[in-house]
């Protein structure tokens, strides 16, 4: 069987690249007073964002995500075709409920924090195959709920390891449409689960790292593309260690990258300021910087062509408990204005 | 459970992760927790001596409302969002004494209240201090059944 939009090991091009036409981005507090703020659509006042309990802020949040995408892109909810979410709580409550909400037809997805780009390829895919005309992809993480889930409770006075990571609050949405004014996604690298011995859930940079390296390295080598091709190349939430881990594993492959190298996990908080240790984590960190901020350069013409990688951590809290290793994933999308 | 073998990739990867991590300040979290964990004994001495002299009571009976205006302060600090901050800070020195007791249960009590009374705050609430219990139980039983069999106990 022909596969003409499939290229090399791992990686899919696209004949009619989709374009994202509009995005919508709601960040917590925190978030609101990192260096990025700006970029933000909404900044939440509190972390309950009018809601009693924070898995009911973290839906809320991503139903205004996604209502702002709609809405800047004037459009209905009736006249999109998919809505493609995912996030991290069980069974992706908020990706569900806030389905319920919008009616839309819907496709829950998981990746974790690399579920931004699983959603960009997906839809990618579906709308290059000429199945949808619009699609709505989006993601959310809540600090709270994340932390109740994974770790400890709110409230528990723990001491922070130095290499761990803040959960970012926030929910970001995109609209991507088989036609329309944008920044489009050209090409996508799905990736392999990568097992690495990681055990430590405190430090998922460090496990999500070899994946990272593992997909950067495919994307070049099945588009023969070279770092020096992007103005951006962007990790999605591995924070200082994996950043630094992940970088000097493709300079074992012999791939260096320079100062276009970037991680949205060292991005969204301001490390002096704001004791986050390593950087930002979960899924809004990628998604929060590629609808928020890569969306706005990319509109402003600062940027031309960036490979945005974003990562997961596949474990749950069970497989932890019971000794396994942390499997984890990137999928890289490249988006040219 | 069986911990898995690191194939020598892995192995390999796990060394250079170790060089990246950087490692807790041992030091100073030791002294931090030395001096908080010093403050609190002595905040509960002060309660203990004060509970003798107004309610006239001998050293050892003294310690019971000692302890439960312990418990009271560092289930109060929980609720008022500033344990875990202060937490970070004096790290052992806060967990260590019955405070730090006081502060398992009633943060996973705040954080499960929204699952109802039954199957949230009450089964919940020993989700962290449940271990401690179990062991605490445990360790005395053992410690009691020497106590008994061995001669001179």
């Amino acid at each position: 069987m022909k596969m003409g939009k499939k290229t090399g090991e791992q990686t899919f091009q696209f004949a009619n690249p989709p374009v994202i036409i509009a995005t919508g981005t709601v960040a917590g507090p925190f978030e609101g007073q990192g260096p990025l703020a700006e970029e933000f659509d909404l900044v939440l006042g509190d972390l309950h964002n009018g809601e009693n309990s924070f898995e009911r802020a973290e839906r809320s949040m991503l139903v205004q995500a996604c209502r702002l995408a709609l809405d800047h892109a004037s459009r209905g909810s009736a006249e999109v075709d998919l809505f493609l979410a995912g996030d991290l709580l069980n069974q992706i409550i908020s990706s569900s409920f806030t389905a319920a909400t919008l009616s839309i037809p819907y496709l829950g997805i998981y990746g974790a924090c690399s579920t931004v780009a699983e959603g960009l390829t997906l839809a990618s895919m579906i709308l290059d195959g000429g199945f949808a005309g619009a699609i709505l992809v989006a993601t959310s993480s809540h600090n709270a709920t994340a932390e109740r889930q994974y770790r400890y409770p709110t409230e528990y006075g723990g001491q922070r390891r130095p290499y761990q990571q803040w959960t970012v609050t926030g929910a970001a949405a995109a609209l991507l449409g088989y036609t329309g004014h944008g920044p489009r996604v050209t090409a996508a690298t799905v990736g392999k689960v990568v097992d690495m011995g990681c055990k430590d859930p405190l430090n998922l940079g460090a496990a999500m790292a070899p994946a990272a390296a593992e997909t950067i390295a495919c994307h070049f080598q099945d588009t023969g593309w070279d770092p020096d091709s992007f103005d951006l190349i962007l990790t999605g939430d591995l924070g200082e260690i994996g950043f630094k881990l992940c970088r000097e594993l493709l300079a074992e492959k012999d791939i260096h990258l320079g100062e276009n190298f970037s991680d949205c996990g060292l991005l969204i908080y301001d490390r002096e300021k704001q004791d986050v240790h390593a950087g930002a984590s979960g899924c809004a960190t990628a998604g929060l910087v590629a609808f928020g901020r890569l969306f706005r350069q990319f509109q402003r013409g600062e940027l031309t062509r960036v490979l945005l990688v974003a990562t997961g951590a596949l474990h749950s809290p069970t497989s932890f408990l019971q000794g396994e290793n942390i499997p984890c994933i990137a999928h890289a999308v490249r988006i040219e204005a | 459970m069986p911990a898995k073998k690191l194939n020598p990739k892995q192995a390999a990867y796990q060394k250079k992760v170790k060089k990246y991590e950087p490692k807790p300040n041992a030091l100073r979290n030791a002294f931090f927790a030395f001096v908080s964990g010093g403050v609190v004994c002595l905040l509960g001495q002060a309660l203990t001596d004060f509970f003798g002299a107004v309610m006239d009571l001998p050293p050892e009976k003294a310690a019971n409302p000692a302890v439960a205006s312990m418990i009271f302060i560092g289930a109060l600090l929980t609720a008022l969002g500033l344990f875990d901050r202060i937490a970070k800070f004096a790290g052992a020195g806060l967990a260590v004494p019955v405070t730090g007791f006081a502060n398992s249960m009633v943060s996973a009590a705040l954080e499960f209240r929204e699952e109802g009374l039954i199957l949230g705050v009450g089964a919940k609430l020993f989700s962290l201090a449940g271990s401690v219990i179990t062991f605490g139980v445990v360790t005395a039983f053992i410690v009691g059944l020497l106590h008994a069999i061995l001669p001179g106990g």
